[in-house]
């Protein structure tokens, strides 16, 4: 395993018109490792994944990815401006991201959901993407659901079949986006014991943005607790939800775990 | 004549008509699709080019279109050493098309603008390029909500062709207008101009409306 | 030599020019005609809302298929009828009042669906909160719901006020002197085609950008609410 993280924020700044959310962000992930982040609402913990996905722009800092910048590209004479799409292309390539929302395409049955970016993106042939799909519809325990289209399934099943999306274009790097907040309650355990056979099988790095404080006790090697646009404090999970450091921390702790 | 005569040349024309619809329809929705898409392109020129075409043509009377185009085209023609005279059936579908396409072009740009954003971040997240996510993810969820305007815009354009009777091409109302003319009979060809017309707007209705329903198979009904 | 006004061949400028008078006399006429369809039309539109929402299937129901049959037919078609069938029974009306009846008709059966539309929009409570204060129904109408159902139907009555004046030209058929049959007049007789109808269509474009800007600006000037009564 090497040293250098595989995600790395640098005193990352984003702003949205005149609010802060991001200030000065300092953060790393190492390869292969399991990050929650919780915190209260507005605290940025989206944005980060966001900015990772390139759905955001950063304002400020740097951002790096498996050694490169992100947002940013070297020029011919080695100092860094804005990336240009083509580069953005190659980075987005390594990371996957399962949205709130699922996000499915609602044109397409869940098989084609699944297969439609590995064929049109990274120009696998139809029979590829199908086994490819069919392996991940078996993963997340829908094999039977292929032929339907995202309105007959559950939300649980929709968001299952997200992550196999996700899953399909192969990633380094996962991005969950609060998951299962978009749920009702009686489906989210069927996320989740997806999302925790992942962490437990695969070597994927994973980053989860979630309010599922017990999930993100079992599966997380680290914990970061997100504040007003800055990492307040983070470490493993056995030492930040049985013995906050920060006042803040303990705060936010207190009002979730009642 | 009985008016039981009147009915062979009067299908001969309304047979006209439905190709006339048809073509007209069909060149109409090429050319809504064309500058529905460009007007929301990056490209100035092709954003120009659609903006202009979109507002002239909704903003002109559509005989006024057609008689231009069969007028005055030709000498504009003449003046750059050019042949282009249209036969009346050229000039009408163009008129036609031209006109629809136009009305039809807000219809496609409010239906792409109105799929949700969250579709695009999936398909961004995908690495679709911007080509794809419009072609693969945008325009077919932008279909369904396009065919109630489409079902109005094909009926309008069918009592349109009426209108091409002016430039004396053959259709539905130009065969009335011969037989009136011949018979004076004015009260029963009207009558029968005018039922033929609703008929046809009717069936042309019921497969608009059929045609919607199709396209929405994978659409939840909105609560 | 054409209202009194005399063109000049000598350059496509100079025929521009000295047909404009007379393009604009032309263009008094297109404007009457569609002030005065526009008015049959609400009038019309109004009297087959209140048929359509009648209580009684007996009345509602032929309403309803005749403003659909309005609807669904061409209004050349329609204007040929009231021009030749009402003379055979004794009707005889000049061809501008014949054109802007044709056009009030085609009209009256979009009016109408803008009235109900309007209409519905104000929501029932209004009128229950309208019968708790023991209004009568005619004070309700008058006061309560017409006030808030107007700046509702403006902008779409406003819209087809501009579509009434684009469809103008279909008049020309039945001989009236708007813009197009003046312009087409001008050609037959100087075999220059170009330059009236083009100009036709320049006017047009200014003559639909100002009314659908008045309509806008007559749309930011209603109260969404209501028109306020004192």
């Amino acid at each position: 395993m090497t040293d250098d993280p595989i995600i790395k924020f640098d005193n990352v700044v984003k702003r949205f018109g005149d609010l802060t959310v991001l200030d000065e962000l300092n953060f790393e992930v190492r390869k292969g490792e399991k990050v929650s982040i919780i915190g209260p609402s507005g605290s940025g913990k989206s944005t980060v994944l966001r900015i990772l996905m390139t759905l955001e722009e950063v304002n400020g800092g740097v951002v790096t990815v498996a050694g490169e910048p992100l947002w940013h590209e070297k020029g011919p004479d080695g100092a860094l401006k804005p990336a240009s799409e083509a580069h953005l292309r190659k980075m987005r390539a390594q990371l996957g991201m399962v949205f709130q929302q699922f996000n499915l395409f609602p044109h397409m049955t869940v098989l084609r959901n699944i297969t439609e970016a590995p064929t049109k993106v990274l120009g696998l042939s139809k029979k590829e993407a199908k086994e490819r799909a069919e392996e991940l519809l078996e993963l997340v325990g829908l094999t039977d659901q292929a032929g339907k289209y995202p309105h007959q399934l559950s939300g649980g099943q929709q968001q299952r079949v997200g992550i196999a999306r996700a899953l399909a274009m192969r990633p380094n790097v996962l991005l969950f986006d609060e998951p299962t907040s978009a749920l009702d309650p009686e489906l989210v355990g069927e996320v989740l014991n997806v999302i925790g056979k992942l962490a437990e099988e695969h070597d994927l790095t994973m980053l989860l943005v979630t309010h599922e404080m017990r999930f993100a006790r079992e599966i997380s090697d680290r914990v970061c607790f997100f504040d007003q646009g800055r990492i307040r404090e983070e470490g493993a999970p056995e030492d930040l939800f049985a013995n906050p450091n920060e006042e803040r921390t303990r705060e936010f702790l207190k009002a979730v775990l009642d | 004549m009985h008016w039981t005569e009147y009915f062979s040349p009067l299908m001969e024309g309304a047979w006209v008509t439905i190709q006339l619809t048809i073509y007209s329809t069909i060149f109409g929705a090429i050319l809504a699709f064309a500058a529905g898409i460009g007007k929301l392109s990056s490209n100035w020129a092709i954003k120009a080019v659609s903006v202009a075409y979109i507002e002239v043509f909704r903003g002109t009377s559509l005989l006024v279109q057609l008689f231009w185009l069969y007028f005055a085209l030709p000498i504009a023609g003449m003046a750059i050493g050019l042949d282009l005279r249209l036969p009346p059936v050229a000039a009408g579908v163009l008129a036609l098309s031209l006109n629809i396409g136009a009305y039809g072009a807000e219809v496609v740009r409010g239906a792409i603008q109105s799929v949700h954003k969250d579709q695009h971040e999936a398909a961004r997240a995908l690495n679709f390029t911007p080509r794809q996510t419009l072609w693969n993810i945008t325009i077919p969820q932008s279909i369904p909500e396009m065919m109630p305007s489409f079902g109005n815009l094909a009926v309008q354009n069918l009592k349109d062709t009426a209108l091409v009777s002016l430039i004396s091409l053959g259709d539905l109302a130009f065969r009335a207008e011969q037989i009136r003319n011949f018979t004076q009979d004015s009260t029963t060809i009207y009558s029968m101009l005018l039922v033929t017309y609703f008929g046809m707007a009717l069936v042309l209705t019921a497969i608009m409306r059929g045609l919607e329903a199709y396209v929405s198979r994978w659409r939840v009904a909105r609560s | 030599m054409l209202f009194g006004y005399e063109w000049d061949l000598s350059s496509p400028l100079a025929f521009a020019i000295s047909i404009l008078p007379i393009l604009l006399t032309g263009m008094v006429v297109t404007i009457q005609a569609a002030l005065l369809g526009f008015a049959v039309a609400l009038v019309l539109g109004l009297i087959w809302a209140v048929l359509k929402a009648a209580p009684s299937r007996l009345i509602s129901w032929p309403a309803k298929v005749v403003t659909e049959f309005i609807r669904d037919t061409p209004l050349l078609v329609q204007l040929f009828f009231l021009y030749y069938v009402l003379p055979e029974y004794g009707i005889v009306l000049p061809a501008f009042m014949t054109g802007a009846l044709a056009l009030g008709i085609q009209y009256s059966a979009y009016t109408s669906e803008v009235y109900r539309a309007g209409l519905e929009a104000v929501g029932a409570d209004q009128r229950e909160a309208a019968r708790a204060h023991n209004l009568s129904p005619a004070r309700t109408f008058t006061h309560i719901i017409v006030p808030q159902a107007v700046p509702r139907i403006v902008p779409s009555m406003g819209n087809y006020l501009v579509s009434i004046m684009k469809d103008v030209p279909v008049l020309s058929v039945v001989t009236v002197l708007e813009m197009l049959n003046v312009a087409k007049i001008v050609g037959d007789r100087t075999f220059d085609y170009l330059v009236p109808l083009s100009m036709v269509g320049a006017l047009y474009l200014i003559m639909t950008l100002v009314a659908s800007t008045g309509v806008r600006l007559l749309d930011t000037w209603l109260p969404k609410q209501g028109i306020p009564l004192k």
